[in-house]
């Protein structure tokens, strides 16, 4: 019975055997090969699931002030306690999940490209190479967390301006690695017999250098998804990062940290979900240099 | 010899190619002429660090730079020098009218890019053809260069294949645009001896095919006697030889020459002599050359020798030599 209707139509019991395949047989297989990539993976995706649907987990606004109510510890009613001024801490974590994968992926996103493009650039034009590797250096013998603050402190409490600051502070990190990658596919034979070939210098970077070098890239932008996570925490948490009305993991923490001997459980939670969101993002990162690795996949 | 039709399409006059490193100044190629008509094989012979390769390099003017620099000279492709073209322009040519085959078939292909996509690329940038056209052009070329399989091996990567299907690979992207000139870089020193001889083979049927006119680097007096029409002698970035293939080996005149032939095992020797080597070592070439570079090694040296430099002296049948006593005997040939 094959017609026009029926071919349009989604074939269900094929969609859902290959959902089951999947489950029964696929992912067993690729968590017995890499376990952690698996875990930190499901983790983020978890995450991710309570980011986008935090409105729906929230059990109740998380900037509602109920004063009659503050200072309750772990209950039915509030599940994650209720901070001084009787905000539900639950619902407050579960809308910092946002902050943080939003400042987290777009660090990672934004000092990837940026470095990218600036790696390749200081890879292969040795006069440019001299003066940016000298600001990089500069940048990089300032302690990122300390950068952070400073272009903080000289802007406004906003996110866009976290992520720019986090931002500014990885991106010698990156230009440092592609430029090493860079430095050293520049002299392998294909890249050479490309130029023997004809090759313009802009086609070789795309064609032959940046696929060389998008494995290592993106193991490393997982680790700047982490690293960028825990700076965002730590900048909210001494209040130079994500504006207090905003909750956020950092500034849940923050505001309970002179509670913290009455009511542990307040930085307790907001603290469980940083660390177990950036265990998971390393992993995932661990997980993904073991299988982009050519010298240990098995296909590429 | 035989198969050249006398009409030369390359010819390199006075080359030098010097690098400049904090140490001095190296002198890789310092005043190297020869030409190549089509059709013909030409060998340009010598030990590790002779220059041979920065020869071939500086033909295309691929010389990494700095340190590297071509100084002077002049290399004529049908009568254009290419030293003088624009970038642009030489672009045009790599690739298109000269290609390039190289010593590392195991690292000349990028292992992230297919073997097709790998081909298509020089296709792309000389031919501006289409992907179907492309596609037909690579299979073409994959058969010519007798690879099997070549619809499933279009879309294999490289570690799927071994060094002498890589080295076919990088024969076939080499060919693809029908190169006049074929600049073949060691082609066969990393390969084991009987792929070796297929890869010879197969260049050698190219050859006649194509009519393309080879440039053979090597330091294997086995595969320019198989290969080549004439030879080029290099010895620390000097030509110091040039001769039909026939008569280098009947009659080499330059001791060096001699002394690599003698150094050469040969299988219709049957005793057990030990193989005569060149004493000493190939001079450092940061320091400038005074009289003939091969002096120091050479067991009939004059006082001239340390003092002028030798001048190239045609002995007939374009058989030139550079030394002041050349060696005058017929070298026996049994």
């Amino acid at each position: 019975m094959i017609n026009n209707s029926t071919m349009n139509r989604v074939d269900w019991p094929a969609q859902v055997s290959k959902i089951r395949l999947f489950l029964t047989v696929q992912l067993p297989a690729l968590y017995k090969r890499y376990p952690f990539a698996v875990i930190g993976a499901a983790t983020l995706l978890l995450m991710i699931f309570i980011a986008i649907f935090a409105p729906f987990l929230a059990t109740v606004d998380p900037q509602a002030v109920a004063p009659l109510n503050r200072l309750k510890p772990p209950s039915w009613e509030y599940w994650f306690g209720t901070d001084a001024l009787g905000r539900d801490v639950y619902s407050r974590v579960m809308y910092g999940t946002r902050v943080s994968l939003t400042v987290g992926i777009s660090v990672a996103v934004l000092s990837t490209v940026i470095g990218l493009a600036i790696g390749l650039i200081t890879g292969f034009v040795r006069w440019v190479d001299a003066i940016v590797m000298r600001i990089m250096d500069g940048l990089m013998s300032i302690p990122s967390i300390l950068l952070a603050i400073a272009l903080m402190a000289l802007t406004k409490a906003s996110i866009e301006n976290v992520i720019i600051a986090i931002t500014i502070a990885e991106v010698p990190r990156v230009v440092r690695l592609v430029r090493s990658l860079v430095l050293g596919l520049r002299e392998q034979p294909y890249v050479e017999a490309a130029a023997a070939s004809g090759t313009p210098l802009l086609k070789t970077l795309l064609r032959h250098i940046l696929p060389n070098i998008a494995a290592p890239l993106l193991v490393q932008a997982t680790y700047i998804c982490a690293s960028a996570m825990i700076t965002e925490a730590i900048l909210s948490f001494i209040g130079a990062g994500t504006p207090p009305n905003i909750p956020s993991w950092g500034n849940i923490m923050a505001e309970s940290r002179s509670l913290f001997q009455i009511a542990g459980y307040l930085i307790l939670f907001p603290s469980i979900f940083l660390s177990a969101t950036v265990l998971a993002v390393n992993y995932l990162g661990d997980g993904l240099r073991d299988a982009l690795d050519p010298r240990l996949s098995r296909r590429m | 010899m035989s198969q050249a039709t006398g009409k030369s399409i390359l010819e390199v006059k006075d080359l030098r190619t010097y690098f400049y490193t904090r140490d001095g100044v190296v002198r890789s190629v310092d005043g190297v002429s020869f030409s190549i008509s089509e059709g013909e094989t030409l060998a340009i012979v010598g030990e590790s660090g002779c220059g041979k390769s920065v020869t071939s390099l500086s033909l295309l003017r691929l010389i990494p730079s700095p340190p590297g620099k071509i100084v002077s000279g002049s290399v004529l492709y049908h009568g254009k020098d290419l030293l003088k073209l624009s970038e642009d322009e030489m672009r045009d040519i790599r690739g298109d009218k000269i290609s390039m085959i190289f010593q590392e078939p195991m690292t000349s292909l990028n292992p992230v890019l297919t073997v097709g996509r790998q081909i298509s690329e020089v296709l792309e940038l000389h031919r501006h053809c289409t992907k179907e056209q492309a596609h037909e052009r690579i299979l073409e070329l994959l058969k010519l260069v007798n690879i099997s399989e070549p619809e499933r091996r279009i879309n294999e990567y490289p570690h799927q294949l071994s060094g002498g299907m890589r080295q076919r690979i990088m024969i076939a992207m080499a060919l693809a645009c029908d190169p006049e000139i074929l600049i073949a870089d060691e082609p066969t020193t990393a390969l084991d001896v009987t792929i070796q001889a297929q890869i010879l083979n197969l260049i050698r049927e190219l050859r006649d095919r194509t009519r393309a006119a080879i440039i053979l680097i090597t330091h294997d007096l086995g595969v320019v006697a198989e290969m080549a029409q004439r030879v080029v002698v290099m010895y620390a970035g000097r030509k110091v030889e040039e001769a039909s293939v026939f008569d280098l080996f009947a009659k080499p005149m330059h001791p060096y020459t001699l002394g690599l032939l003698n150094s050469m095992p040969r299988l219709d020797d049957s005793s057990s002599k030990r193989l005569v080597e060149i004493p000493g070592m190939v001079p450092s070439m940061r320091t400038e050359i005074v009289g003939c570079a091969f002096a120091p090694r050479c067991s009939k040296a004059s006082e001239r020798c340390l003092i002028e430099s030798p001048v190239l002296q045609d002995f007939g049948n374009g058989h030139t030599v550079a030394c002041w006593n050349p060696v005058a005997v017929l070298r026996d040939k049994a």
